[in-house]
């Protein structure tokens, strides 16, 4: 069985039903939101089965990989594989897809009229989840980086074809902030192309790690690749662009942008910066820790005085991938396993909050706070349901946002005690963004207009229903996902060449 | 150094067998004009033209086995070489030369092809009138298109000065003649000719000057001789600098480099647009090609001094193009300085100095041909409808708004041609990008590489303009908008409508009215419709090709690129 190909059938499924959406002719959406759910939920059992072909005991190698040459003239492989932190991410990615595509029923397309809207939409959605797959899976940097940039396309579009009203504005500044990092990134890959072994596999990443380069060089490879990750990421000072896609998306849009797109960036940090080049990622932590501490605090500010409930949404995020990045740069075991856990649930526990936040826009035809109020009375499933997604995004204990964030603060403190003390402020100001809005949308009296709203239907409970479980599940059994990260976590502070530092106490408090 | 006696040189006929199509194609086609009733004219003209090219490309390929082994033989007496490189571009241009016969070939559902009826009438009078009622054609284009084309496969060939001279002659004066034969806009078209021609022949003059300078020095034409006389110093080196300066101003011109880049966007923009893909694609093969014979095979040992040239000239054509190009409100305007960009790119992979310089470049240029015939052949299709009538191009950028919706397929056709110029991912236009700048890098110039990556973002901001109108702009939302603003009307939405506009005033939309004074202007030409115009079919065939050849390219460059690498070894 281990021979079979899991990647390239888990990148070539959601492409196939990319294609079949296309060719579709335009139905009505009750014709073709099955066969997308079908795709992506075949998707996902296929990746059940290789969760089970993957070894667990060896989560810290590269497994399932599959070597074959492409472009040998350019030294390019088509290189797959996954250790446990990249099988985690494809994981939490080709579930949150199907949840999309359910929550997309309402957005887009009516139930009786042809429509190739919705069918176009969802064709892009399994595009993307192809690309996101293969990204996590990429072992040679080409690859990485022509898949790093080739997803831009199908998010531009359903950005800019289904946006709200100032969508075209939001798709272009995204495109071409993440077209600016990605072109310096590769003039990176090829300048590091050069420097490697070349020949016919010389990107295979395998054949890239531990190149003995001189400091200036490897530090600017280092500016070159970290840029497109923060970029993408994003961190502060170059995370404006996401606040605006976010509010000007489609909320299931948002999901995957904010979910499983932007862990691209903190990704790439952890499986190329980090091993590529341990001395400069040294060299700039520092700094890096610094801008991250800076995100997470001004993230959690900003997201406070946001009257716009999917640009809330957008600063949180901001936020929380401050925490990821000063996980993976504090260079401890603990804190660098605590990040990688922590994509994952910020994958669900963000893509939670967005898809509640677009049944509540969907039902009342504005993102502004302030237009809602006193829900809890109306709609009181939607309500508890906003209220526990909300919980999990402070990291309140039992659900799993918590275990991560909290490794990521123990992991950091014995590495850079100040901004893990800096950063504890901004679990203060989530507490403060994440009720104050519920406080404003839920409690009070009830908006006038809004008290014939209606609770969430089947579909949405449906959508919703498996991050609250899976959250709740891992927030009380993390120790299973965490066996899947913590070896890989092990194996990259060591190729950093940092001593490891035990964590102020062990994890068992994590329960 | 005067011969004794004439020998005539034996010529080696079968290497020289796809210029001689060619050109022999295009003297049968001139007997055609005078010989071939009218009615069978342009048929006989189109089938030629398109035996010429595809027998060209035939020969190539027969050619290339023996090439590949030899590594070149030597032609005419020296005067041309035809080794790898040189089969390479041969095969570039006559692939792209039939995919330009098509696109001019097609006369779309309307009947009528880009060409002025009757070149010679006065536009606007009234024997022009009859002359387009009678129905007549000037199939001249086909044996024009086929002698600019044999010359554009004679200069990258070219193996002394006086040939590359006479080549370039014979490239540029068709184009002078096609450039002014818009059926449309035909004072616009004409003027671009004079332009063109003007200029050119400065620019031919400037080169002829240069081939002055350089005989001066070495006392030879040929290539072979130049460059064992730079090898032996001799107190005249200010005539081999001056003679290499004015031999370079006149092949960047061709190509469109900044400072000789004035006329490219005129030029494109009143040519019949079949002609400006041919001129944009073949051109730039023909002279890129020109120029890397004598970068890497003439003047080897001026490296230093011609790079600190030829890095100026790419940094500013880089810039100019990308900058320039991000104000232009005419879609082939726009295209004409993406092309300049590119000719920056391209440059960047000339000056690397790297054998993979020289692959890099070749492979760019097929990339590059393809989306450029793609593009224009798609510019001719979109036209503009008054009432009735079909009448001419519709190049307003303003006018492509909505395209994406009434015309998916075209408008995605064009999407991918657009973002292999932007150098996306999985598409040819990204290879080709990768393998210069990577040339560029390994031959230690990667500041340009960065600044070629720098004008890349910047120039992915002008197509992605054109994507975010046809796919997420309504059809009449800009027109009805700049209604509305024009008559001092706040915008109700507070929604500025042009994209370009939107980007830079986003942060002040509220009031929705910066945007009125840049869409005012063009307001009055909106007053048509724009519509898609059905292809005969041979247009529609060139797009294809140049679909599936950009996507096959950039999902599996290999064999193309395995191919040129083997060959790419310039002939001494």
């Amino acid at each position: 069985m281990s021979s079979f190909p899991w990647l390239t059938v888990l990148v070539l499924l959601p492409l196939v039903g990319a294609v079949v959406l296309w060719v579709l002719p335009a139905a009505p959406r009750n014709v073709v939101r099955p066969v997308a759910l079908a795709f992506a939920i075949a998707e996902l059992v296929l990746t059940g089965l290789a969760f089970l072909a993957f070894d667990t005991h060896r989560a810290g190698e590269y497994q399932l990989t599959e070597v074959h040459s492409w472009i040998p003239a350019f030294g390019v492989s088509y290189a797959v594989g996954v250790n446990g932190v990249a099988l985690a991410l494809i994981g939490m990615s080709v579930l949150l897809v199907p949840l999309v595509v359910l929550a997309a029923w309402h957005e887009q397309g009516s139930t009786a009229s042809a429509s190739n809207s919705l069918r176009r939409y969802l064709a892009l959605v399994l595009a993307l989840e192809a690309f996101v797959v293969a990204v996590f899976a990429a072992r040679d940097v080409f690859l990485f980086y022509i898949l790093f940039e080739a997803m831009l396309i199908p998010v531009y579009f359903m950005i800019g074809s289904y946006g709200g009203p100032r969508r075209r504005y939001a798709a272009v500044k995204f495109l071409l902030y993440s077209l600016a990092g990605g072109l310096v990134m590769l003039v990176g890959v090829i300048a590091l192309y050069l420097k490697g072994p070349g020949g016919p596999q010389g990107f295979l990443t395998q054949n890239l790690v531990g190149l003995h380069l001189d400091p200036t060089t490897e530090r600017l490879l280092f500016v070159a690749f970290f840029v497109a990750f923060a970029i993408k990421a994003p961190m502060f000072p170059v995370h404006t662009w996401l606040p605006d896609a976010a509010e000007q998306a489609p909320a299931g849009t948002s999901t995957l942008l904010v979910g499983v797109l932007d862990k691209v960036g903190t990704f790439g940090m952890l499986t190329l910066c980090l091993p590529l080049f341990p001395n400069a990622s040294r060299w700039a932590a520092p700094v890096v820790i610094v801008l991250a501490v800076v995100s997470i605090l001004y993230g959690a500010l900003l997201a406070i005085g946001q009257r716009d409930l999917l640009r809330l949404v957008a600063y949180t995020s901001v936020s929380h991938f401050g925490f990821i990045v000063l996980g993976i740069f504090a260079f401890t075991s603990t804190s660098v396993a605590g990040s990688s856990f922590y994509m994952v649930n910020h994958g669900f526990s963000t893509g939670a909050l967005f898809l509640l936040a677009g049944f509540l826009i969907s039902r009342r035809g504005s993102q502004r706070i302030d237009d809602f109020g006193g829900l809890q009375r109306v709609t009181p499933v939607l309500a508890g349901l906003f209220l526990v997604v909300g919980l999990s995004a402070l990291a309140l204990p039992g659900l799993s946002p918590f275990v991560s964030e909290f490794l990521v603060l123990v992991g950091s403190f014995p590495a850079v005690p100040a901004a893990a003390v800096v950063a504890s402020i901004g679990v203060v100001l989530a507490a403060l963004y994440i009720l104050w809005t519920y406080q404003r949308m839920f409690t009070g009296p009830v908006r006038p207009g809004l008290d014939t709203m209606k609770d969430v239907s089947t579909v949405e409970r449906w959508a919703i229903g498996p991050l609250v479980a899976v959250m709740l599940v891992l927030g009380f059994v993390p120790g299973p996902a965490l066996n899947l990260v913590r070896p890989a976590a092990q194996t990259t502070v060591q190729n950093v060449g940092v001593a490891d530092l035990p964590a102020v106490a062990s994890e068992g408090t994590a329960k | 150094m005067i011969a004794a006696a004439f020998t005539a040189p034996s010529v080696a006929w079968t290497a020289l067998a796809p210029v001689v199509v060619v050109l022999g194609a295009a003297v049968v086609g001139v007997l055609v004009e005078a010989f071939v009733p009218d009615r069978l004219r342009r048929t006989t003209q189109v089938a030629l033209a398109i035996a010429a090219t595809a027998g060209a490309l035939v020969a190539v390929i027969a050619l290339w086995g023996g090439v590949h082994r030899s590594g070149g033989t030597v032609v005419l007496g020296g005067s041309l070489l035809v080794d790898g490189p040189t089969l390479v571009l041969w095969a570039t241009l006559a692939l792209l030369g039939l995919l330009s016969v098509l696109v001019v070939a097609d006369r779309t559902q309307t009947g009528e092809d880009s060409f002025a009826p009757l070149a010679a009438a006065v536009p606007g009078s009234e024997y022009e009138e009859q002359a387009r009622r009678a129905g007549l054609a000037q199939t001249e284009v086909y044996p024009l298109t086929l002698f600019a084309l044999g010359g554009m496969m004679v200069f990258p060939a070219a193996g002394d000065l006086l040939t590359l001279f006479v080549a370039l002659e014979v490239l540029s004066l068709p184009l002078y003649l096609l450039s002014g034969m818009a059926r449309r806009r035909r004072l616009l078209s004409q003027e671009a000719s004079m332009k063109y021609f003007l200029l050119g022949a400065f620019a031919s003059a400037l080169l002829l000057f240069g081939i002055v300078l350089l005989y001066g020095y070495s006392g030879s034409i040929r290539y072979a001789d130049i460059t064992a006389a730079t090898g032996t110093p001799g107190g005249t080196e200010g005539l081999l600098l001056v003679g290499t300066v004015l031999l370079f101003a006149g092949l960047l011109f061709k190509v469109g480099a900044v400072p000789f880049h004035m006329w490219t966007p005129d030029v494109y923009q009143g040519a019949p647009t079949p002609i400006t893909g041919f001129m944009a694609a073949c051109t730039k093969v023909a002279a890129f090609g020109a120029i890397l014979r004598i970068v890497y095979a003439m003047l080897p040992g001026m490296a230093w001094d011609l790079g600190a040239l030829l890095w100026i000239v790419a940094i500013a054509t880089m810039v100019v193009g990308t900058v320039a190009g991000l104000v232009q409100n005419d879609v082939k305007r726009l295209l004409a300085y993406s092309s300049i960009a590119h000719a920056g790119f391209v440059l960047t992979g000339v000056v690397a100095l790297h054998q993979r310089g020289i692959t890099g470049v070749l492979f760019y240029l097929v990339a590059y041909g393809l989306a450029t015939i793609g593009a224009f052949a798609i510019v001719s299709l979109v036209r503009e409808r008054s009432g009735d009538s079909i009448t001419g191009e519709a190049t307003a950028l303003s006018q492509w708004a909505g395209l994406g919706r009434s015309h998916p397929v075209l408008a995605l056709t064009f999407t991918l041609f657009l973002l292999s110029f932007a150098g996306i991912p999985l598409t040819a236009g990204f290879m080709g990008k990768f393998a210069v700048f990577s040339a560029a890098v390994a031959g230690g110039a990667w500041p340009l590489a960065l600044i070629g990556v720098l004008a890349s973002a910047a120039a992915a901001f002008f197509y992605v303009r054109i994507i975010v109108l046809m796919f997420f702009t309504a059809a009449h939302e800009e027109t009805a908008e700049a209604v509305v603003e024009d008559g001092a009307v706040a915008g109700g939405e507070g929604l500025p409508a042009a994209a370009p506009d939107e980007l830079l005033t986003a942060d002040v939309a509220a009031g929705g009215t910066a945007t009125a004074v840049a869409v005012a202007p063009t307001l009055t030409e909106r007053a048509t419709a724009t519509v898609v115009v059905r292809s005969e079919g041979f247009a529609a065939v060139a797009i294809a090709v140049c679909a599936v050849g950009t996507i096959l390219l950039g999902v599996f460059p290999t064999p193309v690129l395995d191919l040129v690498d083997a060959v790419a070894r310039f002939l001494q």
